[in-house]
């Protein structure tokens, strides 16, 4: 174990005295980000997203205060180049346009909705009223769009957060108010009302999406949180090809025969350049969200979803670089295929263009790239999803990194080690 | 005393190729033995076989008495291995590479550190410890190369033409270390293609080719089986014919064996002065233009010689 780790070490020490390697792991993904970030105007601010006019169907059951507001916030002018809202009556229809990708998503506001936040009339102070039945607004999402679905959650989300915040507040302010004597036990109910409508008036204006100067906990989607990782596992992938030849390039230079005539089994060493390989990917991954946040102000999220996410991205990228390496006969041809791969997977899983509009058959076979899974993951946390919403990407990563470590060892335990 | 490295027909086969065809030899502790023999004849293959870095077809050694085939990792723990070609971490300084490859020996903590200290003064290398060996002119790198083998005190040491495509003061250097290393106990087991090495170094020699074994003893052992004789080595022009001048030279008074190798004619006989007169006048005759003549006692050149025909840089 302990050599496992030292051989690793020495893999990272390696790669970070390959001046070359620096070039591509840490400064072109940096600079390609820089680019992408200028081209869609995150930072001359012409954009605050990247996404527009994402398409979602409004059903709205409630036709009372609050849902007529969340409508209202939809259609307003402030997510008029986000979102393209139209409204349905039928929830089954609604849910059906999303099965067959007409939309992103479908937000379905119940009947009762309002007077589930809202107490009616007279029975504000009345202990022995009937408590109305917690009614949820249901959003129903589109998995082949998760970066517009996951825009329109937040969105919802943000909703449901201001007008708790607003019953919250409200509540605590008229009992806070009848407490001190500044209203009767009377006036109460009016006074209650009449914040409640405060708070549907204002919905609307709290609803925008978070800008620069606004702080609150409202949800910005940065295009470069996108971007960033999406620059980042393109060059993880040829991170882990370059690791994977250096197993190749050892074999060549004969450090490799050196490790196998001392005291540290196959095992060990195999292990070691896996861990190397490992190592790399995380620190290269690691730097580059350092950087993007410090250099960019990109909001990361859940630092221990963000973690998680990396190690899994990084293992099932290893898994590849893995395979590559047992498939190729010298360090040259892994470079040559790791690249192909690198591009391959840079296009169909999403590092160039949003998955989304790609057709599904593309959206589909993305599924076999880590970079398709960990930017599901990267969007989920960036629009404040945490470790809890990162299962199915980390399991699926966890997954293509074991099956194609399995598979790599197979081919390498058929393969002589140190056959030339 | 046993020996401390028994080798008991081992065989290296790839495919149809026979690479090593059934050696046997022993090593007594504290000897140097040397494999001498030409390129491909099978030197690299049998030490890789010892070290355990391939598995022998057939056949098997032990070293202290842990056998290649069936205790590697053993064997591994006593055995230091130079290989052929530089098997350093260019990118690494001389001393990284050693604290590297001693903790892959099991060296650690303050033992390591001092055995570094201790190998590098001993190839020379303190002043420069701190440079990346890339920077390093080939005969630094191959003292490293030494020094990586010698880390963990090894009791047998192997050496697989370390002196190959170096300068001759490194060439020197590395020889003096050998026959230091082996004056303070250490077996070696070294194989070259330079007879003058393996003359200089050896208490034993090991001549292969074509992957056998084709005679074994000391030196003294050896030339005997040429006999008392001596070579009278003609070097003749780029475009004259070796096989003519061998041809015509048989059946003359005194001469032993004519051999033809490339633009060289090795004469065999008792004395090379009664052999002289009649072998320029044969050149003459066939308009052949000696170069130079060298007339060279017995020595392992000439057993290889006589024993397969050819020159060992052949």
């Amino acid at each position: 174990m302990l050599k496992t780790f030292l051989i690793g070490l020495k893999d990272l020490r390696l790669v970070f005295r390959d001046r070359a390697a620096l070039v591509f792991m840490l400064l072109a993904p940096f600079l390609l980000t820089v680019g992408m970030g200028f081209v869609t105007g995150r930072f001359s601010g012409t954009s605050a997203s990247g996404l527009s006019d994402i398409p979602v169907i409004i059903v709205n059951l409630d036709k009372a205060e609050l849902g007529d507001a969340l409508v209202d916030a939809f259609n307003s002018e402030d997510l008029a180049e986000l979102v393209a809202p139209s409204l349905s009556s039928d929830p089954e229809a609604a849910r059906k346009l999303i099965d067959e990708d007409e939309a992103a998503a479908a937000v379905i506001i119940p009947e009762g909705f309002t007077e589930s936040v809202i107490p009616a009339a007279g029975t504000m102070l009345d202990p022995n009223a009937a408590e109305a039945d917690p009614v949820s607004i249901e959003v129903y999402v589109n998995p082949a769009r998760p970066t517009s679905a996951g825009v329109i959650k937040a969105i919802v989300d943000e909703f449901v957060s201001r007008v708790d915040e607003g019953r919250m507040s409200g509540m605590t302010s008229v009992f806070q108010m009848l407490m001190t004597g500044i209203i009767t036990p009377q006036q109460v109910e009016s006074e209650g009302r009449a914040l409640f409508e405060d708070l549907e008036t204002t919905d609307s204006a709290a609803l925008k999406l978070k800008t620069n100067d606004e702080g609150a906990q409202a949800t910005e989607f940065d295009v470069l949180a996108y971007m960033a990782p999406g620059m980042a596992l393109l060059f993880l992938m040829y991170t882990v090809s370059y690791g994977g030849r250096s197993i190749l390039a050892e074999r060549a230079q004969g450090t490799l025969p050196r490790l196998l005539v001392s005291p540290t089994s196959p095992a060990q060493i195999l292990g070691g350049k896996v861990f190397g390989i490992f190592l790399t990917g995380v620190a290269q991954v690691g730097i580059l969200i350092l950087a993007s946040a410090m250099f960019f102000g990109v909001q990361w999220g859940d630092p221990l979803g963000m973690t998680a996410l990396i190690l899994a991205a990084v293992f099932g990228a290893t898994g590849w670089g893995l395979l590559i390496t047992a498939f190729a006969r010298n360090p040259n041809q892994v470079s040559s295929i790791g690249t192909a791969i690198m591009l391959i997977f840079g296009v169909l899983g999403g590092s160039f263009i949003n998955l989304e509009v790609m057709p599904p058959s593309i959206q589909f076979v993305s599924k076999i790239t880590p970079n398709a899974w960990a930017l599901d993951g990267f969007t989920t946390l960036a629009l404040g999803g945490g470790l809890a919403q990162l299962t199915e990407p980390i399991i699926a990563l966890l997954i293509m990194g074991a099956t194609l470590f399995v598979v790599s060892a197979l081919i390498f335990g058929k393969k002589n080690l140190v056959q030339k | 005393m046993p020996p401390i490295l028994e080798v008991k027909e081992l065989k290296k086969n790839y495919g149809d190729f026979a690479a090593v065809k059934g050696v046997t030899f022993d090593i007594q502790e504290g000897e140097i033995f040397s494999l001498l023999g030409p390129n491909g004849a099978g030197k690299t293959t049998t030490i890789s076989m010892l070290s355990t870095l391939y598995a022998p077809t057939a056949g098997d050694a032990t070293i202290t008495g842990h056998s290649v085939t069936r205790d590697p990792m053993a064997v591994r723990g006593v055995i230091g291995v130079v290989p052929q070609d530089i098997a350093l971490y260019e990118d690494l300084t001389a001393r990284e590479n050693l604290l590297f490859w001693g903790q892959m020996y099991g060296l650690s903590g303050k033992a390591l550190a001092s055995r570094v200290d201790e190998v590098l003064e001993q190839i020379g290398l303190t002043d420069k410890a701190k440079n990346r060996v890339k920077t390093y002119s080939g005969g630094m790198k191959r003292r490293v190369n030494i020094g990586v083998g010698l880390l963990h005190k090894p009791r047998v040491l192997f050496m697989d033409e370390p002196t190959v495509g170096i300068d001759p003061q490194s060439r020197r250097a590395i020889l003096d270390t050998v026959k230091d290393l082996n004056k303070k106990g250490m077996t070696v087991l070294y194989t070259t293609h330079y007879m003058e090495e393996a003359q200089e170094l050896s208490d034993r020699v090991g001549i292969i080719d074509h992957g056998e074994l084709i005679a074994l003893g000391t030196q003294q052992e050896l030339t005997r089986q040429v006999g008392q004789t001596e070579t009278l080595i003609l070097h003749l022009g780029e475009n004259d014919d070796p096989e003519a001048l061998a041809k015509s030279l048989d059946g003359v008074k005194d001469v032993l064996e004519a051999i033809a190798t490339d633009h060289e004619v090795s004469v065999i006989a008792h004395e090379a002065e009664d052999v002289l007169a009649a072998v320029v006048t044969k050149a003459n005759e066939r308009g052949i233009k000696i170069h130079s003549i060298d007339i060279r006692e017995p020595n392992l050149e000439a057993v290889f010689l006589h024993l397969t025909g050819r020159a060992l840089r052949d």
